[in-house]
């Protein structure tokens, strides 16, 4: 999918320059790509899952600009300029899991582990927003509305909705 | 089990679960493999058709295209148990999920644009999608494979089970009941879809499957007999894997086609489904159709069952077929029954095919079984926890059937249920406006019987473990047995570390690789911890036989005076202690050098079932029992469930925090089958093939989930414990229909309760 600059003429390819957790990128890309596409395909970063490719399941949820989008939905195209944050960005060598990462292992609430990226990031967002905005209600309902679009077959969100508590508590 | 445990018992995070929660574990949609092609399947438009032509030229000159099948350019055998399934499909497509081709390409986009220039010249025919159509003596034949095994050519499968003295048992019944129930079709929803990357080497004729099966030994068979290959040249290599809960027990047609499409190609080749295909064309939970007859006398002890079951199979034959065999365990042994007589017929349709489904056709089972007890205590005047408790199972008991429950807590489980849900009043609403007004309160209870020491079934029901120690302590258990994300790969390093004294994160598990690991059957019948467990406990105690000697001469002591600790063998009469690594040094590089290698084979010591269904098939049995409360609001018909009591027989807890998870996920599983889910299938097409309309529970729907673990410790478990994977689902639907019902006074007989079912139930009281 990443083009070589004879290919950029081409109609329908746009260049376009944006952040990927923490360093700046260009790329050529179809107009019509995906966001989703463009992380696993062209950036080759396939922590993000594909549960569905219709916006219902939240597994490709990624953050733009600290806020949790669905990947599938959004076309590469406008994340230029912007700030995406994909699950491999919690992670560095030096410390390689991100505190949601560790409440989440902690309780027990990875099973599979397909639907977990996403939760993280959900999660994340949250945190994020809970951080910029004090007096938003953290409990177990708040917490269950941040992940209501992150579906999980495997362990019945109990860990899951206990973990993030358990994080956003302190 | 007196012995002091150091780590069974706490609370262990899954060893696997950092791969999982940084996206780092490779699951199939994240294989890739250098000079690799994507494979797609064409599917038939309609159910049920003639093909007259199948035109594939303009496909194949479309500029990337590799390679194009279809039923006239392959040599396959038909697949499934009763082999009555081709797998690509010519002549005549029988339902929606029909296979007619299958391309490989360059890209996903072309293969999806190959699809759209095969031409496909059908002949619409009539279809038969109710099984008691399809049953009737003139109906014509659906499955043209079939061997002629039934005089009525649409039947798939048929079970028939007796026990007792009906006859007698009848006239005795002071109180008799008469049901039909009707359960839903439901399917697996993995968060990842069915995907395979095969991998077949033109040089040395070897295919290498990157597969989500939950049964590799049995699928490396079941794929060599397909593409008549050898199945020693066939190596399965499992991905990790998002989501089985039954669905990947059997091999589909697109496992075979993709390894085709690779040996056609001489390229790996990856296939994907959509989610709309993973909606139409994985396998379900099938309809079923129960008739029940139940009576007890006037006392209200249970006397008989007269079960009679229909299935609508679809139209080939999996897994979904056999269920029975597990559904009349549930008649002939849940709760006390002097005589049963079961009789299931599984039917041939136009529909989509029925494979297994974490229960293996107990939830259904459970729920026809215990809304009819609910219903006699309401004849006989008895209270719903009494009449439970006054049948319930006990330990010693051989039941007519033959299974043989050494330890029981059936009756414990119900009573604490029955115990955590009384007098419980949810805070939201005032206790006197529930009784009259909008919304109303009730609360239900169910149990559930399920094998909980494997299952003999197969020829083998067995698990072989290697353990290796390495010259610096480390240990790798190479099991059999399968992770599906259920956590068995933490509890066999949980066992190996009480055993030999090593820090959890000492151990690896190595699982994957058919070339490699030894035989096991297969995740199914909830019995990994109960047979690789058990099978791990048999190899530590052969290489402790070859460690303990040379520890004992180092120490200067007794072999039975040796404790494994910590990373040390110490001895308990001189205090003097050595570490594992330099025992294991001293065998390895010592003349004459030994490996600290074994390898154990356990084969549960249960037995097969006569030809009359009876024997005591499993090594242990579960029991659980739940109650649930729930909330009806009569206005809109909406069912919210506050909170469920899980009480349940597991032996030993042997991982808290692994369990929980298995228990809470399979409640709420439950409750999507109990209230949201249902495949709608109108003549053979599936109309809601996605999220948006085939709704799964989100954290929004989760109730309270109380969780009490009853450890009857049986003797022939590891620790004690029994299988636990299925339970937690069994029961769950019943016990919330029975809620309802006790809600607001209807009957429920079919799942899920939808809001109109409920308002209709309440407009036809009233
Ligand atoms: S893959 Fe994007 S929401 Fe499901
Ligand atoms: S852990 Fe399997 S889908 Fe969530």
């Amino acid at each position: 999918m990443l083009k070589s600059d004879s290919n950029i003429t081409q109609l329908g390819w746009q260049k376009i320059n944006f952040n990927v957790n923490g360093t700046p990128v260009e790329v050529y890309i179809p107009q019509s790509l995906l966001l989703i596409d463009l992380i696993r395909d062209v950036l080759n970063l396939k922590g993000t899952k594909p549960g569905c490719l219709e916006g219902e399941c939240g597994a490709c949820t990624v953050l733009i600009d600290g806020k949790a989008v669905n990947s599938c939905l959004y076309l590469a195209i406008n994340i230029y300029g912007k700030n995406l944050t994909t699950i491999e960005g919690l992670s560095t060598t030096e410390k390689p899991l991100d505190v949601v990462q560790l409440k989440m292992i902690e309780h027990g609430a990875v099973q599979c582990g397909f639907c977990s990226p996403g939760m993280v990031m959900s999660i994340k967002a949250f945190q994020n927003e809970c951080e910029t905005n004090p007096i938003i209600g953290r409990d177990s309902e708040a917490i269950k509305k941040a992940i209501e679009g992150n579906l999980c077959r495997c362990t019945g969100y109990v860990r899951i909705i206990d973990a993030a508590e358990d994080l956003l508590s302190k | 089990m007196t012995k002091n445990l150091k780590i069974i018992g706490k609370p262990t995070p899954k060893i696997d679960a950092n791969i999982r929660v940084t996206g780092e574990a490779q699951f199939g949609h994240d294989i890739q493999l250098p000079n690799m092609l994507y494979g797609a399947i064409l599917r038939t438009k309609y159910p049920v058709a003639e093909i007259i032509s199948i035109d594939t030229s303009k496909a194949k000159k479309l500029e990337g295209v590799k390679c194009v099948i279809t039923a006239d350019n392959i040599d396959v055998n038909n697949i499934s148990y009763r082999r009555d399934h081709p797998i690509l499909k010519k002549g005549q497509v029988n339902c929606i999920r029909d296979e007619i081709a299958a391309v490989a390409a360059t890209s996903k986009e072309i293969a999806q644009k190959a699809l759209e220039l095969i031409e496909v010249k059908y002949k619409v025919r009539e279809g038969i999608f109710d099984p008691f159509e399809a049953i009737k003596e003139d109906a014509p034949q659906i499955n043209h494979f079939i061997d002629g095994k039934y005089p009525n050519k649409n039947i798939a499968e048929h079970f028939h089970y007796e026990h007792g003295n009906l006859d007698e048992e009848k006239a005795i019944s002071k109180y008799i009941v008469s049901h039909r129930y009707t359960l839903p079709r439901v399917t697996h929803c993995c968060m990842a879809t069915s995907n395979m990357t095969a991998d077949y080497s033109k040089t040395d004729g070897k295919l290498t499957l990157y597969s989500t099966t939950q049964v590799p030994f049995l699928y490396q068979r079941d794929i060599a007999r397909a593409l008549k290959m050898e199945p020693s040249k066939i190596r399965i290599i499992q991905v990790v894997i998002g989501g089985g809960f039954g669905s990947k027990l059997d091999m589909y047609p697109y496992e075979p086609i993709c390894a085709l499409l690779s040996m056609k190609t001489g390229q790996p080749v990856q296939l994907i489904f959509s989610r709309e295909e993973e909606f139409i064309a994985s396998p379900t939970r099938q309809t079923m159709i129960y008739d029940v007859t139940a009576g007890a006398d006037e006392n209200g002890r249970f006397t008989f069952r007269d079960v009679r079951v229909t299935l609508d199979n679809g139209a080939y034959t999996s897994w979904g077929a056999t269920t029975p065999f597990v559904m009349m365990q549930t008649f002939s042994s849940l709760y006390q029954c002097p005589a049963c007589r079961f009789d299931s017929t599984s039917v041939y349709t136009n529909n989509v095919y029925a494979g297994s489904f974490r229960g293996y056709g107990n939830p259904q089972a459970t729920f026809a079984l215990e809304r009819t007890i609910d219903m006699l205590a309401e004849e006989i005047g008895m209270s719903k926890s009494e009449i439970r408790i006054l049948n319930a199972n006990f330990k010693g008991e051989i039941t007519k059937q033959g299974l043989h429950f050494n330890t029981c807590g059936h009756k414990e489980a119900l009573e604490t249920v029955i115990e955590k849900v009384k007098g419980h009043t949810h805070p939201l609403v005032p206790s006197q406006e529930w009784k009259t007004k909008r919304y109303k309160r009730g609360v239900g209870y169910a149990s559930m019987l399920h094998v909980g020491g494997g299952a003999k079934i197969y020829p083998s029901d067995g698990c072989g473990t290697t353990l290796k120690i390495d010259p610096f302590g480390y240990l790798t258990i190479i099991t059999g047995s399968s992770e599906i994300g259920q956590g068995s790969e933490t509890v066999l390093a949980m066992i190996a570390s009480e055993e030999l004294g090593i820090d959890i994160s000492r151990i690896k598990v190595i699982n994957t690789d058919t070339d490699i690991k030894p035989w096991d059957v297969g995740v199914h019948a909830s019995r990994t911890s109960f047979v690789a467990g058990n099978s791990v406990l048999g190899a530590v105690k052969k290489l402790k036989e070859k460690i303990s000697p040379k520890a004992a001469q180092l120490l200067k002591t007794n072999v039975d005076d040796l404790i494994y600790e910590k990373g040390l063998i110490k001895s308990v009469i001189n205090e003097s202690s050595i570490e594992l690594d330099k025992v294991v040094r001293a065998i390895h590089f010592k003349e004459p050098g030994e490996l600290c290698i074994d390898t154990y084979f356990f084969e549960p010591s249960s037995e097969f079932a006569d030809n009359e269904f009876k024997g005591n098939v499993s090594g242990a049995y579960a029991f659980a029992s739940q109650s649930v409360e729930v909330e009806v609001d009569t206005y809109t018909g909406n069912v919210k469930v506050l909170d469920v009591y899980v009480a349940q027989d597991v032996g030993k807890v042997l991982n808290p925090l692994g369990l929980a998870g298995q228990i809470e996920g399979g409640v709420v599983m439950g409750m999507g089958y109990a209230l949201l889910e249902e495949l709608i299938v109108d003549k053979g097409m599936i109309l809601n093939p996605n999220f948006h309309n085939y709704k799964l529970p989100t954290a929004m729907d989760v109730p309270g989930i109380h969780f009490y673990p009853i450890e009857t410790e049986d003797s022939l478990g590891p620790y004690g414990a029994k299988g636990v994977g299925e339970a937690p689902l069994i029961p769950t639907a019943a016990a919330i229909a029975n809620a309802v019902s006790d809600a607001i006074g209807v009957q429920i007989d079919s799942l899920p309760v939808t809001p109109e079912k409920v308002l209709r139930a309440l407009e036809e009281k009233f």
